[in-house]
């Protein structure tokens, strides 16, 4: 199962990650998205922004369950997914929403937290993206790496606000992201809560010694 | 400018969409032979009209209401399959499948407050003896989208007067139909239902305002708000209730259903405003569907001339 798994794993996401971006780029070609295409493209691309993220966020539950380790390269693989995905986002917003308009770019951004939000969860993972290679862990060595890559976390939340404020009403949506955002959360914060603990007893067991 | 049919169409003949579209191709050269960015819409010549042809009796009449150089309809599709009808689910695809089947008549809409005698009217009866207008207006919806939408129905004040209202009353409210059954959306409390909109009485008695019965040349489809749509055409579109089945009339402002919801979102008097955001985003401008780059937003939706002087002396940063 494991060697089959780690034979196919990076086909098969590579598939998954670029069906969506066919299956996008072919329905706009197609004038297939609608009556307002780029108001769906832009929620795509940030809906997919946001589902490639929590798939990052779920190796590591995974590898610890599994105990295979090997699945931290996917990890990084999906992240700058989100990355790239994250930067589709802001680009359909830059060119085809705005088309250039820095000014009002600008106002949208300083003026409608939404988009503060956005733009704050996307500036967030420029510095993982640009350490997202073997090299910069070996640079910045793992410990220093793992502490800055927590900033993802920071990003998760930001994007998963971004979506909520965006929508008018219906706040279905966003709420089942925040739903799995919250359950990969959650393994953290209780491997933290029992890690914490356990080094406590080992403290207080060396005490005793 | 005003766009008139010939005189020789009876009332009973439908429109065939084939002149329909000929009559779009005309507006469109119209159009291009006007001078200057925007062609003002003839509220005043389309009341001269509506009230001359009720003299010689019902028929269809071709009041144009908006068109300027630049601004071609709506492809039909988009504005039949992309709207916002909470009735029929949050999304802007949903109405469009989810109002398959409904069924508008009978309908009965029925008549309340201050008017001379509350009634209870068949569909039919109400519109009876009133003159059915082709309109084509601009359309704003309050995310920042618009449209060129040609309507077809009767003048609200027309409708209005028709009811009786007294003197008294200040304010008319207009109920949308509730029935979860029909209406799947409300099995969701994705609004408190029903759907409740409402005008200041010289608003709703201003010739530009219209009870759409249809848009295209056609009956009005069910998910664009079968068989009675308010348009206002100067104001946010949800200031439009759909599928009307209550229409009172108060001397008190009455509760609206967004304004309720958000009131620091959405105003009563929801005029188009381009200087007056939505604290999530600005209203300066429109993406028109179908077109690729965003437009400026006129005040009150390019209809200043005819509708500002209601407002004469009001703050609109205060009353949006």
């Amino acid at each position: 199962m494991e060697r089959v798994v780690r034979r196919w794993i990076r086909p098969v996401l590579w598939l998954l990650v670029l069906a969506p971006v066919a299956l996008l780029a072919t329905q706009f070609l197609r004038d297939e998205l609608g009556a307002d295409p780029i108001e769906k493209l832009e929620m795509e691309t940030g809906q997919w922004t946001l589902r490639m993220l929590a798939a990052s966020l779920a190796v590591t539950p995974i590898m610890r369950l599994t105990r295979w380790g090997w699945l931290v390269a996917q990890r990084r693989f999906l992240g700058l997914t989100a990355f790239f995905y994250a930067l589709g986002h802001l680009s359909v917003y830059t060119v085809l929403d705005w088309f250039f308009d820095w000014r009002s770019i600008f106002e949208d951004i300083l003026e409608h937290l939404y988009v503060t939000v956005g733009m704050l969860a996307f500036v967030l993972m420029i510095p993982l993206a640009l350490t997202s290679t073997k090299r910069s862990i070996r640079w910045l060595g793992g410990k220093k790496w793992n502490r800055l890559h927590q900033l993802v976390y920071v990003s998760a939340v930001a994007g998963c606000i971004h979506f909520l404020w965006a929508v008018k009403k219906d706040i279905t949506e966003p709420l089942i992201y925040i739903g799995v955002f919250a359950v990969l959360f959650a393994f953290r914060i209780v491997w933290w809560w029992r890690g914490r603990s356990r080094v406590g007893t080992a403290v207080s067991g060396v005490t005793a010694v | 400018m005003l766009i008139r049919r010939p005189d020789d169409i009876a009332s009973s003949e439908i429109t065939p969409e084939s002149v329909y579209l000929d009559r779009r191709k005309f507006v469109g050269k119209a159009g291009a032979l006007a001078i200057g960015a925007m062609v003002a819409p003839t509220a005043l010549q389309a009341m001269a009209c509506s009230s001359e042809s009720a003299a010689v009796g019902e028929r269809r009449d071709s009041a144009n209401g908006v068109v300027g150089q630049e601004e071609k309809v709506t492809d039909e599709k988009d504005a039949t399959s992309y709207n916002n009808f909470y009735e029929f689910g949050t999304g802007k695809d949903e109405p469009v499948e989810n109002a398959k089947g409904f069924r508008t008549s009978p309908w009965t809409v029925s008549v309340e407050g201050m008017v001379k005698k509350p009634t209870k009217f068949a569909i039919e009866d109400l519109l009876r003896g009133l003159t059915v207008q082709d309109r084509t207006y601009r359309h704003r919806c309050v995310e920042a989208w618009s449209m060129v939408i040609p309507w077809r129905g009767v003048p609200l004040r027309d409708l209005l007067a028709k009811m009786e209202p007294l003197p008294s009353a200040k304010f008319v409210e207009f109920t949308t139909l509730f029935d979860p059954n029909r209406m799947p959306g409300q099995k969701t409390n994705a609004l408190p239902w029903p759907y409740v909109e409402g005008l200041r009485m010289d608003e709703a008695m201003h010739p530009l305002a219209l009870m759409a019965t249809g848009m295209y040349g056609k009956t009005l489809p069910p998910q664009n708000g079968a068989p009675l749509h308010l348009i206002v055409p100067w104001k946010y579109g949800f200031k439009g209730a759909k599928s009307i089945v209550k229409i009172r009339f108060t001397d008190k402002m009455p509760r609206t259903t967004w304004n309720d919801l958000a009131s620091n979102e959405y105003g009563f008097y929801a005029n188009v405003n381009p200087d007056v955001d939505h604290p999530r985003w600005s209203q300066a401008q429109e993406r028109r569907i179908g077109q690729f780059r965003k437009i400026p937003t006129l005040p009150f939706n390019g209809y200043a001339k005819e509708v500002a002087s209601l407002y004469a002396g009001m703050d609109l940063r205060k009353n949006y």
